[in-house]
Protein backbone atom coordinates (compact mmCIF):
# COMPACT_ATOMS: atom_id res chain seq x y z
CA UNK A 1 0.00 0.00 0.00
CA UNK A 2 2.41 2.35 0.99
CA UNK A 3 4.31 1.64 -2.21
CA UNK A 4 1.46 3.53 -4.26
CA UNK A 5 1.04 6.21 -2.12
CA UNK A 6 2.65 8.78 -4.62
CA UNK A 7 0.58 7.21 -7.38
CA UNK A 8 -2.45 7.83 -5.44
CA UNK A 9 -1.52 11.28 -4.62
CA UNK A 10 -0.97 12.15 -8.25
CA UNK A 11 -4.06 10.42 -9.72
CA UNK A 12 -5.98 12.25 -7.29
CA UNK A 13 -4.35 15.89 -8.02
CA UNK A 14 -5.09 14.69 -11.47
CA UNK A 15 -8.75 14.21 -10.78
CA UNK A 16 -9.29 17.09 -8.97
CA UNK A 17 -7.18 19.15 -11.61
CA UNK A 18 -9.62 17.99 -14.68
CA UNK A 19 -12.97 18.51 -12.62
CA UNK A 20 -12.20 22.03 -11.77
CA UNK A 21 -11.32 22.63 -15.14
CA UNK A 22 -14.43 20.93 -16.29
CA UNK A 23 -16.96 23.11 -14.41
CA UNK A 24 -14.71 25.79 -14.62
CA UNK A 25 -13.77 26.89 -10.75
CA UNK A 26 -10.66 27.95 -12.11
CA UNK A 27 -10.64 30.16 -14.81
CA UNK A 28 -9.42 29.82 -18.40
CA UNK A 29 -6.13 32.38 -17.03
CA UNK A 30 -5.38 30.42 -14.43
CA UNK A 31 -5.41 26.96 -15.98
CA UNK A 32 -3.11 28.10 -18.84
CA UNK A 33 -0.77 29.28 -16.20
CA UNK A 34 -0.85 25.73 -14.75
CA UNK A 35 0.07 24.19 -18.04
CA UNK A 36 2.60 27.08 -18.92
CA UNK A 37 3.87 25.80 -15.30
CA UNK A 38 4.04 21.63 -16.33
CA UNK A 39 5.39 22.73 -19.77
CA UNK A 40 8.34 24.84 -17.89
CA UNK A 41 8.57 21.62 -15.94
CA UNK A 42 9.42 19.59 -18.35
CA UNK A 43 11.57 21.99 -20.41
CA UNK A 44 13.74 22.64 -17.11
CA UNK A 45 13.99 19.58 -15.97
CA UNK A 46 15.28 17.68 -19.00
CA UNK A 47 18.02 20.44 -20.23
CA UNK A 48 19.65 19.67 -16.06
CA UNK A 49 19.66 16.34 -17.34
CA UNK A 50 22.94 17.84 -20.06
CA UNK A 51 23.43 21.22 -18.10
CA UNK A 52 23.70 20.02 -14.42
CA UNK A 53 24.30 16.03 -13.66
CA UNK A 54 26.25 15.77 -17.43
CA UNK A 55 27.70 19.08 -16.63
CA UNK A 56 27.84 20.29 -20.41
CA UNK A 57 26.45 23.54 -21.26
CA UNK A 58 23.73 22.94 -24.23
CA UNK A 59 21.86 26.15 -24.56
CA UNK A 60 19.68 25.62 -28.07
CA UNK A 61 16.81 23.87 -25.91
CA UNK A 62 14.30 26.03 -27.50
CA UNK A 63 15.55 24.98 -30.84
CA UNK A 64 14.18 21.31 -30.23
CA UNK A 65 11.35 22.69 -28.92
CA UNK A 66 10.49 23.88 -32.17
CA UNK A 67 11.20 20.82 -33.50
CA UNK A 68 8.57 19.03 -31.55
CA UNK A 69 5.97 21.72 -31.99
CA UNK A 70 6.23 21.79 -35.48
CA UNK A 71 6.31 18.24 -36.27
CA UNK A 72 3.08 17.15 -33.86
CA UNK A 73 1.17 20.49 -34.88
CA UNK A 74 1.69 19.72 -39.03
CA UNK A 75 0.62 15.80 -38.28
CA UNK A 76 -1.96 16.73 -35.94
CA UNK A 77 -3.47 19.18 -38.54
CA UNK A 78 -2.59 16.67 -41.15
CA UNK A 79 -4.75 14.22 -39.63
CA UNK A 80 -7.80 15.37 -37.81
CA UNK A 81 -8.32 19.40 -39.24
CA UNK A 82 -9.12 20.75 -42.63
CA UNK A 83 -6.31 22.81 -43.72
CA UNK A 84 -5.84 24.90 -46.69
CA UNK A 85 -2.63 23.48 -47.14
CA UNK A 86 -3.09 19.70 -46.11
CA UNK A 87 -6.61 19.02 -47.05
CA UNK A 88 -9.38 17.46 -45.32
CA UNK A 89 -8.89 15.43 -42.67
CA UNK A 90 -7.49 12.33 -42.79
CA UNK A 91 -8.86 10.18 -39.99
CA UNK A 92 -11.81 10.01 -38.04
CA UNK A 93 -11.82 13.00 -35.37
CA UNK A 94 -13.21 10.58 -33.01
CA UNK A 95 -9.97 9.26 -33.02
CA UNK A 96 -8.32 11.71 -31.92
CA UNK A 97 -8.12 11.13 -28.59
CA UNK A 98 -6.59 8.21 -29.21
CA UNK A 99 -4.09 9.36 -31.64
CA UNK A 100 -3.12 12.59 -29.60
CA UNK A 101 -0.78 11.02 -27.27
CA UNK A 102 0.93 9.41 -30.10
CA UNK A 103 1.50 12.62 -31.98
CA UNK A 104 3.04 14.45 -28.97
CA UNK A 105 5.47 11.68 -28.93
CA UNK A 106 6.42 11.44 -31.96
CA UNK A 107 7.20 15.27 -32.06
CA UNK A 108 9.46 14.25 -29.20
CA UNK A 109 11.06 11.22 -30.81
CA UNK A 110 11.81 13.98 -34.11
CA UNK A 111 13.17 16.17 -31.78
CA UNK A 112 15.27 13.86 -30.01
CA UNK A 113 16.63 12.75 -33.94
CA UNK A 114 17.39 16.46 -34.14
CA UNK A 115 19.19 16.03 -31.03
CA UNK A 116 21.44 13.07 -32.21
CA UNK A 117 22.21 15.11 -35.36
CA UNK A 118 23.64 17.89 -32.92
CA UNK A 119 25.34 15.77 -31.18
CA UNK A 120 27.14 13.47 -33.29
CA UNK A 121 29.32 16.07 -34.19
CA UNK A 122 29.52 18.29 -31.03
CA UNK A 123 31.01 15.39 -28.33
CA UNK A 124 34.44 15.74 -30.74
CA UNK A 125 34.26 19.08 -28.96
CA UNK A 126 33.99 20.10 -25.21
CA UNK A 127 32.82 22.79 -23.18
CA UNK A 128 32.36 26.00 -24.76
CA UNK A 129 32.01 24.35 -28.05
CA UNK A 130 28.74 22.98 -27.24
CA UNK A 131 27.31 26.14 -26.18
CA UNK A 132 28.23 27.73 -29.81
CA UNK A 133 27.10 24.29 -31.50
CA UNK A 134 23.62 24.40 -29.67
CA UNK A 135 22.79 27.85 -30.22
CA UNK A 136 23.93 27.68 -33.87
CA UNK A 137 21.25 24.41 -33.76
CA UNK A 138 19.07 26.49 -32.71
CA UNK A 139 19.38 29.32 -35.12
CA UNK A 140 19.67 26.88 -38.15
CA UNK A 141 15.63 24.89 -37.05
CA UNK A 142 14.22 28.65 -36.72
CA UNK A 143 15.58 29.87 -40.18
CA UNK A 144 14.08 26.34 -41.60
CA UNK A 145 11.22 27.21 -40.47
CA UNK A 146 10.76 30.79 -41.59
CA UNK A 147 11.72 29.84 -44.92
CA UNK A 148 9.45 26.92 -45.37
CA UNK A 149 6.49 28.01 -46.55
CA UNK A 150 4.04 25.16 -45.94
CA UNK A 151 4.11 25.67 -42.74
CA UNK A 152 3.46 29.41 -42.70
CA UNK A 153 6.84 30.41 -42.42
CA UNK A 154 7.19 32.82 -40.56
CA UNK A 155 3.52 34.30 -40.08
CA UNK A 156 3.27 30.76 -38.02
CA UNK A 157 1.09 27.81 -37.83
CA UNK A 158 -2.30 26.90 -36.80
CA UNK A 159 -5.00 25.08 -36.86
CA UNK A 160 -4.21 22.80 -33.70
CA UNK A 161 -7.26 24.09 -32.06
CA UNK A 162 -9.57 22.53 -34.12
CA UNK A 163 -7.60 18.99 -33.06
CA UNK A 164 -8.29 19.96 -29.39
CA UNK A 165 -11.68 20.47 -30.12
CA UNK A 166 -12.30 17.30 -32.17
CA UNK A 167 -11.47 15.76 -28.46
CA UNK A 168 -13.86 17.84 -26.86
CA UNK A 169 -16.14 16.43 -28.96
CA UNK A 170 -15.80 13.02 -28.57
CA UNK A 171 -15.54 12.92 -24.64
CA UNK A 172 -16.65 15.97 -23.20
CA UNK A 173 -13.43 16.62 -21.09
CA UNK A 174 -10.29 19.38 -20.07
CA UNK A 175 -7.89 17.28 -22.43
CA UNK A 176 -5.13 19.60 -22.45
CA UNK A 177 -4.72 20.20 -19.06
CA UNK A 178 -4.85 16.37 -17.95
CA UNK A 179 -2.61 15.35 -21.12
CA UNK A 180 0.09 18.48 -19.70
CA UNK A 181 -0.05 16.79 -16.57
CA UNK A 182 0.71 13.17 -17.52
CA UNK A 183 3.28 14.26 -19.52
CA UNK A 184 4.89 16.40 -16.91
CA UNK A 185 4.78 13.78 -14.60
CA UNK A 186 5.65 10.98 -16.96
CA UNK A 187 8.96 13.18 -18.50
CA UNK A 188 10.32 13.35 -14.44
CA UNK A 189 9.74 10.02 -13.68
CA UNK A 190 11.59 9.13 -16.85
CA UNK A 191 14.84 11.41 -15.92
CA UNK A 192 14.22 10.25 -12.37
CA UNK A 193 14.68 6.44 -13.88
CA UNK A 194 17.38 7.24 -15.88
CA UNK A 195 19.40 9.29 -13.01
CA UNK A 196 18.97 6.64 -10.43
CA UNK A 197 19.70 3.82 -12.40
CA UNK A 198 23.03 1.90 -12.73
CA UNK A 199 23.26 2.78 -16.38
CA UNK A 200 22.66 6.49 -15.94
CA UNK A 201 25.17 6.84 -12.88
CA UNK A 202 28.07 7.26 -16.26
CA UNK A 203 26.12 10.75 -16.63
CA UNK A 204 27.39 12.17 -13.52
CA UNK A 205 30.65 10.12 -13.35
CA UNK A 206 31.43 12.11 -17.05
CA UNK A 207 30.72 15.44 -15.11
CA UNK A 208 32.86 14.35 -12.81
CA UNK A 209 36.14 13.16 -14.59
CA UNK A 210 35.71 11.56 -17.68
CA UNK A 211 39.07 9.83 -17.86
CA UNK A 212 37.86 8.54 -15.13
CA UNK A 213 34.55 7.12 -16.43
CA UNK A 214 36.01 5.89 -19.33
CA UNK A 215 38.48 3.39 -17.40
CA UNK A 216 35.81 2.20 -15.09
CA UNK A 217 34.12 1.33 -18.76
CA UNK A 218 31.78 3.85 -19.23
CA UNK A 219 30.78 4.25 -22.82
CA UNK A 220 31.03 8.00 -22.54
CA UNK A 221 30.23 8.73 -26.27
CA UNK A 222 27.14 6.43 -26.31
CA UNK A 223 26.09 8.15 -23.14
CA UNK A 224 26.52 11.39 -23.88
CA UNK A 225 24.12 10.57 -26.58
CA UNK A 226 21.63 9.20 -25.15
CA UNK A 227 21.34 11.75 -22.30
CA UNK A 228 21.50 14.15 -25.13
CA UNK A 229 18.75 12.73 -27.06
CA UNK A 230 16.95 12.06 -23.92
CA UNK A 231 17.20 16.13 -23.09
CA UNK A 232 15.65 16.97 -26.34
CA UNK A 233 13.01 14.24 -26.80
CA UNK A 234 11.40 15.86 -23.73
CA UNK A 235 12.03 19.34 -25.32
CA UNK A 236 10.10 18.39 -28.08
CA UNK A 237 7.18 16.96 -26.41
CA UNK A 238 7.01 20.25 -24.19
CA UNK A 239 6.75 21.94 -27.63
CA UNK A 240 4.06 19.94 -28.93
CA UNK A 241 2.01 20.41 -25.63
CA UNK A 242 3.59 23.99 -25.78
CA UNK A 243 1.87 24.18 -29.48
CA UNK A 244 -1.28 22.70 -28.68
CA UNK A 245 -2.60 24.56 -25.68
CA UNK A 246 -2.00 27.94 -27.60
CA UNK A 247 -3.35 26.34 -30.87
CA UNK A 248 -0.60 28.46 -32.91
CA UNK A 249 3.05 28.25 -33.11
CA UNK A 250 5.48 30.68 -34.76
CA UNK A 251 9.08 30.70 -35.38
CA UNK A 252 9.38 33.62 -32.52
CA UNK A 253 8.25 31.19 -29.99
CA UNK A 254 11.56 29.27 -30.39
CA UNK A 255 14.32 32.17 -30.12
CA UNK A 256 17.65 32.05 -27.85
CA UNK A 257 15.63 34.22 -25.24
CA UNK A 258 13.14 31.06 -24.99
CA UNK A 259 16.47 29.01 -24.37
CA UNK A 260 18.07 31.40 -21.72
CA UNK A 261 14.23 31.10 -19.82
CA UNK A 262 15.21 27.43 -19.98
CA UNK A 263 18.47 28.30 -18.22
CA UNK A 264 17.67 30.65 -15.66
CA UNK A 265 15.16 28.05 -14.46
CA UNK A 266 17.92 25.40 -14.71
CA UNK A 267 20.45 27.51 -12.47
CA UNK A 268 17.63 28.83 -10.37
CA UNK A 269 16.75 25.25 -9.85
CA UNK A 270 20.56 24.13 -9.17
CA UNK A 271 22.31 22.07 -11.62
CA UNK A 272 22.01 18.41 -10.83
CA UNK A 273 19.00 19.02 -8.98
CA UNK A 274 15.60 17.34 -10.10
CA UNK A 275 13.32 18.86 -7.41
CA UNK A 276 15.17 21.69 -7.94
CA UNK A 277 14.11 21.89 -11.52
CA UNK A 278 10.58 21.65 -10.70
CA UNK A 279 9.98 23.68 -8.13
CA UNK A 280 12.28 26.70 -9.75
CA UNK A 281 10.23 25.80 -13.28
CA UNK A 282 6.73 27.07 -10.94
CA UNK A 283 8.23 29.60 -9.16
CA UNK A 284 10.14 31.32 -12.40
CA UNK A 285 6.40 30.58 -14.11
CA UNK A 286 4.44 32.28 -11.34
CA UNK A 287 7.10 35.22 -10.99
CA UNK A 288 6.53 36.23 -14.70
CA UNK A 289 2.69 36.19 -14.54
CA UNK A 290 2.78 38.46 -11.32
CA UNK A 291 5.48 40.37 -12.97
CA UNK A 292 3.21 40.48 -15.73
CA UNK A 293 1.84 44.27 -15.11
CA UNK A 294 5.25 45.64 -15.11
CA UNK A 295 5.27 44.95 -18.90
CA UNK A 296 8.45 45.30 -20.50
CA UNK A 297 10.20 46.58 -17.39
CA UNK A 298 9.52 42.67 -16.28
CA UNK A 299 12.99 41.96 -18.87
CA UNK A 300 15.12 43.99 -16.74
CA UNK A 301 14.00 42.58 -13.01
CA UNK A 302 14.26 38.91 -14.11
CA UNK A 303 17.93 39.30 -14.96
CA UNK A 304 18.32 41.47 -11.96
CA UNK A 305 17.27 39.35 -9.88
CA UNK A 306 19.10 36.46 -11.43
CA UNK A 307 22.55 38.46 -11.13
CA UNK A 308 21.27 38.90 -7.02
CA UNK A 309 20.86 34.76 -7.22
CA UNK A 310 24.31 34.69 -8.31
CA UNK A 311 25.93 36.60 -5.84
CA UNK A 312 23.72 35.49 -2.77
CA UNK A 313 23.57 31.81 -3.55
CA UNK A 314 24.95 30.70 -6.55
CA UNK A 315 24.45 26.83 -6.30
CA UNK A 316 20.66 28.13 -6.94
CA UNK A 317 17.76 27.02 -4.62
CA UNK A 318 18.62 23.53 -4.03
CA UNK A 319 22.38 23.37 -4.71
CA UNK A 320 23.02 19.71 -5.35
CA UNK A 321 20.56 18.62 -3.19
CA UNK A 322 17.02 16.91 -3.66
CA UNK A 323 13.94 17.80 -1.31
CA UNK A 324 13.98 14.80 0.73
CA UNK A 325 17.63 15.96 1.73
CA UNK A 326 15.82 18.61 2.88
CA UNK A 327 12.91 17.58 4.67
CA UNK A 328 13.47 13.51 5.90
CA UNK A 329 10.28 13.01 6.37
CA UNK A 330 9.44 13.35 2.55
CA UNK A 331 11.21 10.16 2.08
CA UNK A 332 9.07 7.79 3.16
CA UNK A 333 6.71 8.91 0.07
CA UNK A 334 9.75 9.71 -2.09
CA UNK A 335 13.43 8.14 -1.93
CA UNK A 336 15.44 9.38 -3.97
CA UNK A 337 18.55 7.97 -3.38
CA UNK A 338 18.64 4.84 -4.22
CA UNK B 1 52.48 -13.36 -24.09
CA UNK B 2 50.20 -11.98 -22.77
CA UNK B 3 50.77 -8.24 -24.51
CA UNK B 4 52.66 -7.58 -27.58
CA UNK B 5 53.33 -4.19 -28.98
CA UNK B 6 55.31 -4.42 -32.30
CA UNK B 7 57.38 -1.51 -33.79
CA UNK B 8 54.97 1.53 -32.26
CA UNK B 9 55.31 4.40 -33.77
CA UNK B 10 53.42 7.08 -32.53
CA UNK B 11 52.94 10.59 -33.47
CA UNK B 12 51.32 14.04 -31.84
CA UNK B 13 50.01 16.05 -34.77
CA UNK B 14 53.86 16.46 -36.88
CA UNK B 15 55.69 15.49 -33.82
CA UNK B 16 56.97 11.93 -33.61
CA UNK B 17 56.90 10.83 -29.81
CA UNK B 18 57.76 6.86 -30.70
CA UNK B 19 60.16 5.91 -33.22
CA UNK B 20 59.19 2.31 -32.75
CA UNK B 21 59.32 0.35 -29.91
CA UNK B 22 58.60 -3.08 -28.99
CA UNK B 23 58.12 -4.64 -25.87
CA UNK B 24 56.01 -7.30 -24.32
CA UNK B 25 54.89 -8.46 -20.77
CA UNK B 26 54.26 -12.57 -19.92
CA UNK B 27 51.10 -13.74 -17.53
CA UNK B 28 51.77 -13.04 -14.55
CA UNK B 29 54.97 -10.55 -14.79
CA UNK B 30 55.59 -7.93 -13.86
CA UNK B 31 57.35 -5.22 -16.17
CA UNK B 32 58.33 -1.76 -15.53
CA UNK B 33 59.26 0.57 -18.34
CA UNK B 34 61.22 3.59 -17.08
CA UNK B 35 62.79 6.70 -18.71
CA UNK B 36 62.98 10.15 -17.85
CA UNK B 37 60.71 13.16 -18.79
CA UNK B 38 59.20 13.30 -22.09
CA UNK B 39 60.96 9.55 -22.95
CA UNK B 40 57.52 8.43 -24.25
CA UNK B 41 56.29 6.49 -21.44
CA UNK B 42 52.91 8.04 -21.00
CA UNK B 43 52.58 8.03 -24.73
CA UNK B 44 53.58 4.15 -24.57
CA UNK B 45 50.20 3.64 -22.00
CA UNK B 46 47.64 6.34 -23.96
CA UNK B 47 48.65 4.21 -26.92
CA UNK B 48 47.34 0.98 -25.27
CA UNK B 49 43.96 2.45 -23.43
CA UNK B 50 43.24 4.83 -26.05
CA UNK B 51 41.87 7.61 -23.62
CA UNK B 52 39.53 10.40 -25.28
CA UNK B 53 40.52 12.87 -27.46
CA UNK B 54 42.42 15.24 -26.99
CA UNK B 55 44.99 13.06 -24.95
CA UNK B 56 44.75 9.86 -27.45
CA UNK B 57 48.22 10.01 -29.64
CA UNK B 58 48.13 8.66 -33.49
CA UNK B 59 49.73 5.39 -34.11
CA UNK B 60 50.92 5.53 -37.13
CA UNK B 61 52.51 2.22 -37.94
CA UNK B 62 52.85 -1.08 -35.51
CA UNK B 63 50.66 -3.12 -33.35
CA UNK B 64 49.61 -3.67 -30.42
CA UNK B 65 48.50 -7.02 -29.44
CA UNK B 66 46.24 -8.51 -26.64
CA UNK B 67 46.03 -12.29 -26.05
CA UNK B 68 46.85 -12.33 -29.99
CA UNK B 69 44.27 -10.36 -30.97
CA UNK B 70 44.81 -6.06 -31.75
CA UNK B 71 43.21 -4.10 -29.89
CA UNK B 72 44.10 -0.60 -31.49
CA UNK B 73 41.06 0.17 -32.57
CA UNK B 74 38.96 -1.14 -29.66
CA UNK B 75 37.13 1.89 -27.39
CA UNK B 76 38.60 2.57 -24.28
CA UNK B 77 35.64 1.30 -22.26
CA UNK B 78 35.87 -2.34 -23.67
CA UNK B 79 39.29 -2.55 -22.08
CA UNK B 80 37.53 -3.15 -18.72
CA UNK B 81 34.54 -5.15 -19.93
CA UNK B 82 35.57 -7.17 -22.03
CA UNK B 83 40.07 -7.62 -22.06
CA UNK B 84 39.57 -7.42 -18.43
CA UNK B 85 42.82 -4.12 -18.67
CA UNK B 86 42.49 -2.06 -15.35
CA UNK B 87 44.22 1.08 -16.00
CA UNK B 88 45.51 3.39 -12.83
CA UNK B 89 46.13 7.13 -14.60
CA UNK B 90 48.57 9.34 -13.60
CA UNK B 91 47.00 12.39 -11.58
CA UNK B 92 44.47 9.41 -9.74
CA UNK B 93 41.65 10.49 -11.53
CA UNK B 94 39.37 9.48 -8.50
CA UNK B 95 35.59 10.96 -8.30
CA UNK B 96 36.71 13.60 -5.48
CA UNK B 97 33.01 14.32 -3.77
CA UNK B 98 31.98 10.18 -3.59
CA UNK B 99 32.83 8.64 -0.35
CA UNK B 100 35.76 5.86 -0.84
CA UNK B 101 33.56 2.97 -0.95
CA UNK B 102 31.18 4.62 -3.44
CA UNK B 103 34.41 5.40 -5.75
CA UNK B 104 34.95 1.46 -5.26
CA UNK B 105 31.79 0.59 -5.81
CA UNK B 106 31.60 2.62 -9.41
CA UNK B 107 34.45 0.66 -10.93
CA UNK B 108 31.96 -2.37 -10.70
CA UNK B 109 29.80 -0.55 -13.31
CA UNK B 110 30.09 -3.05 -16.19
CA UNK B 111 29.69 -6.36 -13.61
CA UNK B 112 27.00 -7.95 -12.71
CA UNK B 113 28.33 -10.61 -10.75
CA UNK B 114 27.52 -9.40 -6.40
CA UNK B 115 28.94 -12.16 -5.27
CA UNK B 116 31.91 -11.30 -6.35
CA UNK B 117 32.13 -7.51 -6.11
CA UNK B 118 31.43 -7.80 -2.68
CA UNK B 119 34.07 -10.66 -2.37
CA UNK B 120 36.43 -8.32 -3.94
CA UNK B 121 35.47 -5.24 -1.91
CA UNK B 122 36.65 -7.01 1.35
CA UNK B 123 40.11 -8.09 -0.76
CA UNK B 124 40.72 -4.44 -1.63
CA UNK B 125 40.06 -3.48 2.05
CA UNK B 126 42.09 -5.99 3.16
CA UNK B 127 45.10 -4.65 1.01
CA UNK B 128 44.40 -1.74 1.94
CA UNK B 129 43.58 -1.23 5.77
CA UNK B 130 43.30 2.86 5.45
CA UNK B 131 40.78 2.53 3.18
CA UNK B 132 38.92 0.29 4.64
CA UNK B 133 39.47 2.82 7.40
CA UNK B 134 38.21 5.77 5.97
CA UNK B 135 35.26 4.45 3.84
CA UNK B 136 32.14 7.14 4.39
CA UNK B 137 34.88 9.23 3.97
CA UNK B 138 34.72 12.15 1.04
CA UNK B 139 37.65 11.05 -1.10
CA UNK B 140 38.47 14.30 -2.21
CA UNK B 141 39.78 14.84 1.73
CA UNK B 142 42.09 12.19 1.72
CA UNK B 143 45.89 12.24 1.54
CA UNK B 144 48.04 11.79 -1.79
CA UNK B 145 49.02 8.54 -0.57
CA UNK B 146 45.40 7.22 0.17
CA UNK B 147 44.02 8.99 -2.81
CA UNK B 148 46.68 6.58 -4.73
CA UNK B 149 45.43 3.48 -2.98
CA UNK B 150 42.03 4.88 -3.83
CA UNK B 151 42.78 4.59 -7.33
CA UNK B 152 44.75 1.26 -7.13
CA UNK B 153 41.70 -0.06 -4.75
CA UNK B 154 39.40 1.00 -7.94
CA UNK B 155 41.06 -1.05 -10.53
CA UNK B 156 41.06 -3.55 -8.88
CA UNK B 157 37.47 -3.58 -8.18
CA UNK B 158 36.59 -3.86 -11.75
CA UNK B 159 37.99 -7.42 -11.55
CA UNK B 160 40.97 -7.23 -14.06
CA UNK B 161 43.95 -9.85 -13.98
CA UNK B 162 45.78 -7.37 -16.14
CA UNK B 163 47.13 -3.85 -14.17
CA UNK B 164 48.42 -0.63 -16.00
CA UNK B 165 50.26 1.82 -13.47
CA UNK B 166 51.10 5.02 -14.50
CA UNK B 167 53.86 6.75 -12.34
CA UNK B 168 51.73 5.61 -9.24
CA UNK B 169 54.43 6.92 -6.86
CA UNK B 170 53.96 10.25 -8.05
CA UNK B 171 53.96 12.54 -5.21
CA UNK B 172 54.20 10.05 -2.30
CA UNK B 173 56.29 10.25 0.32
CA UNK B 174 58.88 7.27 0.64
CA UNK B 175 57.20 5.58 3.46
CA UNK B 176 54.22 5.17 1.14
CA UNK B 177 55.80 4.55 -2.12
CA UNK B 178 57.45 1.64 -0.15
CA UNK B 179 53.79 0.26 1.24
CA UNK B 180 52.30 0.70 -2.45
CA UNK B 181 55.25 -1.11 -3.84
CA UNK B 182 54.24 -3.84 -1.35
CA UNK B 183 51.20 -4.18 -2.42
CA UNK B 184 51.69 -4.70 -5.51
CA UNK B 185 54.11 -7.19 -5.33
CA UNK B 186 51.90 -9.07 -3.29
CA UNK B 187 49.30 -8.35 -6.06
CA UNK B 188 51.39 -10.43 -8.25
CA UNK B 189 51.92 -12.98 -6.17
CA UNK B 190 48.32 -13.95 -6.43
CA UNK B 191 48.25 -13.54 -10.33
CA UNK B 192 47.97 -10.39 -11.32
CA UNK B 193 50.07 -9.08 -14.65
CA UNK B 194 51.24 -5.85 -13.87
CA UNK B 195 52.84 -3.38 -16.34
CA UNK B 196 54.35 -0.25 -14.73
CA UNK B 197 55.13 3.06 -15.76
CA UNK B 198 57.48 5.23 -13.31
CA UNK B 199 60.16 7.31 -13.44
CA UNK B 200 61.51 6.35 -9.65
CA UNK B 201 63.95 3.74 -11.64
CA UNK B 202 65.52 1.94 -8.67
CA UNK B 203 62.35 1.63 -6.87
CA UNK B 204 60.42 0.16 -10.32
CA UNK B 205 62.91 -2.18 -11.18
CA UNK B 206 63.56 -4.11 -7.33
CA UNK B 207 59.73 -4.64 -8.26
CA UNK B 208 59.36 -5.96 -11.75
CA UNK B 209 61.32 -8.90 -12.97
CA UNK B 210 62.02 -7.54 -16.19
CA UNK B 211 62.71 -3.95 -17.71
CA UNK B 212 62.58 -1.70 -20.69
CA UNK B 213 64.38 1.76 -20.96
CA UNK B 214 62.73 3.94 -23.07
CA UNK B 215 65.00 7.01 -24.35
CA UNK B 216 63.19 10.03 -26.40
CA UNK B 217 60.98 7.84 -28.38
CA UNK B 218 63.24 4.64 -28.39
CA UNK B 219 63.83 1.22 -26.34
CA UNK B 220 67.35 2.18 -24.93
CA UNK B 221 67.92 -1.20 -23.22
CA UNK B 222 66.04 -4.17 -21.83
CA UNK B 223 66.52 -7.14 -20.12
CA UNK B 224 65.68 -8.67 -16.23
CA UNK B 225 65.95 -5.94 -13.71
CA UNK B 226 69.34 -7.24 -11.93
CA UNK B 227 70.82 -7.02 -15.83
CA UNK B 228 69.53 -3.38 -15.55
CA UNK B 229 70.22 -2.60 -12.40
CA UNK B 230 73.80 -3.53 -12.80
CA UNK B 231 74.48 -2.04 -16.32
CA UNK B 232 76.47 0.63 -16.42
CA UNK B 233 74.85 2.61 -18.42
CA UNK B 234 71.36 2.57 -17.57
CA UNK B 235 73.16 3.23 -13.48
CA UNK B 236 74.75 6.45 -14.66
CA UNK B 237 71.40 7.88 -16.53
CA UNK B 238 68.85 7.08 -14.29
CA UNK B 239 69.99 5.35 -10.92
CA UNK B 240 72.70 8.23 -10.21
CA UNK B 241 75.93 6.51 -10.04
Amino acid sequence: MKKYNVQIILAIALAILAYMAQEEIIGKYALSVLMFMGINVILSTSLNLVNGYMGEFSCGHAGFMAVGAYVSSVLGVMLFAKDKVFGPALLDPSLSIWIFPLIVIVGGVAAALAGLLVAIPSFKTRGDYLAIITIAANYIVISLVENIDTIGGARGFMGMKSVVKAMGKTVDMPWMPIWVFIFTILSVWIIRRFISSTFGKGVPAINQDEIAAEIMSVNTNKMKMVAFMLSSGLAGVAGALFAYILGYVNPGSFTILKSTEVLVMVYLGGMGSLSGSVLSAILFTLLLEALRPLQIIKWVVVPFLLILLMQFRPEGIMGNRELPDFFPRLKRFYAFKD
Amino acid sequence: MLLTVENLKVKYGNIQALHGISFNVDKGEIVTLIGANGAGKTTTLHSICRLPPPEAPKVVEGDIKFKGESILNTEPHTLVSVHNIALVPEGRHIFGNLTVKENLTLATYARKDTAGIKKQLDHVFELFPRLKERENQRSESLSGGEQQMLAVGRALMTGCDFLLLDEPSMGLSPLLKYELFRTLKRLNQEGMTILLIEQNASLALHLAHRGYVLDTGEMAAEGTSEELINDPEVKRAYLGG
